[in-house]
């Protein structure tokens, strides 16, 4: 019987060939934890008994969730990071580095065909680079810089066909939702998503980012974008030597067939308080907010900032809303200043904060009032995420973000593009 | 090992930030402290109706979100013997077993607040004794059951030194 992606990445890394539902006992080629997560790993990791960690070299963390410390309870904590890296000589990227989902991957750690564990549900964004990624709780995470190792059962897979070109004033971002809104907050949970079509062909690695983001928020243990020339092109600018590809064989099984053509996709809006609550942003046109978000690990990168800047320059913001932007990485902020688009943000009234998760999580950098309502380029609208659960938040492109910003309510960016 | 309280009924995609809020996690370690907190979102005065041992009762895709091992930790440090949902979410399905915090799949339809619960873990059923009902449990896979009974992974790990697969 043929594979899936999935099934033939953790044969590899387990020795024996598998298929859905085994249990495999792989090895893992980098793993990593944030902020949020790598206390526990390291409470934990001396707990088992741990004392080196099993490769130096292919751990790291990244303090990018309340970054820089907020209060001394965050402080200790980032304490206890950087005594643990300093000590087991794994790398520290620290605060200012950017989003761990932007920074990993710009440090040259993911190739296609590797196996990647983090202690953040995001993780599954590197399979845009065609590795298999997914995200552990801080035990797992501990037990793996413990022995190198973590037990799989192997998931069933979802192939999602997606056809036509994008409209404009779409991207990524309104596909992803549109996809969630359609299969639901558990529509795919547990299953490794195969994203293929004519539609990727033209998708830039930012948009495959954005995609590959948000299968969590499907249930996804993780999903997948094929190796190809765009996939080669952004590579190359990060790692060395030969880049393989991991396709799926002809035969193998799926669970599930989805196929989509988006030719005519609206811009989509994730209603308050659930990801899978999508609706047209015409649905929704007229909502007053007042907060705009452009940033996090689904859309603070450069492509994401550039767009908004498009739509912002040599305009100014509704007076009575105000916009953050954080970008994802260092990388970003430095092209972003690089290329005008940070002084064109700044100057139609953005408030820019530390490249790293921003508000997006609610420790600080912009928690909103009682009342209020947020409109963010983020994966998750849940009840009380951004600091307040008298808020409301609204997630959609950044295209739909910046325009909005300028009409102070929710808008529709087809009436710039037109 | 019979669990016996009552439950604490709640409805579908229950969320790690409903369970345990951003704004507290990042702060501490001391999960006690944090466990106060448990879906206050939800009902801010939760905690304080927990009895030790009772169950929170859900529907489909319990613990979607985030990763953060504090979600099942803090239902732990409340106290809560365990939860049942008709459905989990995968990286809190995980995170349960790992700290040591059982979980039962099976039908919740038909309980409510307040049903006195007695959930059978190795005989792989819940009865409803308000209700007089039996209900079956989706199994455990046998590898999960090793790490439960060892307390959670740290003690799996700490015991064999490594995995035993």
């Amino acid at each position: 019987m043929g594979q899936t992606i999935v099934e033939k990445i953790l044969s590899g890394h387990s020795g024996r060939k598998v298929h859905a539902g085994d249990i495999a006992l792989c090895d893992i080629d980098f793993a990593f934890a944030q902020d949020g997560t790598a206390p526990l790993v390291i409470k934990a990791f001396y707990e088992m008994g741990g004392d080196d960690v099993f490769d130096s070299n292919k751990i790291a963390f990244v303090i990018d969730h309340s970054s820089p410390s907020p209060n001394e309870g965050v402080s200790a904590l980032h304490k206890m990071m950087r005594d643990f890296a300093h000590e087991k000589g794994i790398q520290l990227f620290d605060i200012g580095s950017g989003v761990c989902h932007q920074v990993i991957p710009e440090s040259g750690r993911i190739r296609p065909g590797d196996l990647i564990i983090g202690a953040d549900s995001h993780t599954c964004t590197y399979g845009a680079l065609n590795a298999m990624a997914t995200g552990v709780g801080s035990t797992e995470l501990a037990a793996v810089l413990y022995t190198g190792k973590l037990w799989f059962r192997v998931p069933s897979s979802c192939k999602i066909i997606l056809e036509g070109n994008l409209p404009k004033a779409t991207s990524a971002k309104d596909v992803i939702l549109f996809l969630i809104g359609k299969i639901g907050a558990d529509g795919a949970n547990y299953q490794s998503i195969e994203f293929t079509g004519s539609l990727l062909r033209n998708l830039d690695m930012a948009g495959r980012f954005t995609i590959a983001n948000m299968v969590v928020e499907a249930g996804a243990k993780c999903g997948f974008f094929f190796c190809d020339e765009i996939t080669r092109e952004w590579l190359t600018r990060y790692v060395d030597g030969e880049i393989c590809s991991v396709t799926p064989d002809p035969d193998a099984n799926y669970e599930r067939v989805i196929e989509y053509d988006l030719s005519s996709l609206m811009p989509q809006v994730a209603l308050p308080h659930e990801v899978d609550k999508v609706l047209p942003v015409g649905d929704v046109a007229g909502l007053k907010i007042d907060q705009a978000f452009i940033g996090t690990c689904t859309n603070g990168r450069l492509e994401d900032l550039r767009i908004a800047a498009s739509i912002l320059k040599g305009k100014k913001i509704d007076k009575k809303i105000r916009l953050i932007v954080a970008p994802a990485s260092k990388r970003v902020l430095l092209s972003a200043i690089e290329e005008g688009i940070l002084q064109d943000l700044i100057e139609a009234g953005g408030c820019l904060v530390t490249p790293g998760c921003g508000c997006c999580v609610g420790t600080h950098n912009g928690v909103p009032a009682d009342g209020e309502r947020v409109l963010s380029t983020a994966n998750r609208n849940f009840k009380g995420r951004m600091g307040n659960k008298n808020s409301e938040i609204y997630l959609a492109s950044p295209a739909t973000v910046a325009w909005s910003a300028l009409k102070g309510k929710i808008s529709d960016p087809r009436e710039f593009f037109e | 090992m019979k669990l016996v309280g009552k439950a604490h009924r709640f409805g579908d995609d229950i969320n790690t930030d409903l369970i345990i809020s951003g704004k507290y996690k990042f702060k501490t370690l001391d999960m006690e402290e944090l466990s106060k907190h448990l879906l206050e979102d939800l009902d801010p005065d939760f905690f304080k109706k927990i009895k030790k041992g009772d169950f929170i009762v859900a529907g489909k895709n319990f613990g979607c979100g985030s990763s953060r091992e504090q979600a099942p930790l803090v239902i732990k440090y409340a106290h809560i013997s365990a939860v049942l949902a008709s459905s989990f979410a995968r990286i809190f399905y995980r995170n349960a077993i790992n700290v040591g915090l059982p979980l039962v799949e099976c039908d919740t339809s038909k309980i409510d607040e307040g049903d006195n619960l007695v959930v059978d873990l190795e005989g792989g059923k819940v009865i409803d004794q308000t209700k007089q009902e039996e209900i079956d449990i989706t199994p455990l896979p046998s590898f999960m059951i090793e790490i439960l009974s060892a307390g959670g992974l740290v003690g799996y790990i700490k015991e064999n030194r490594g995995w035993r697969i």
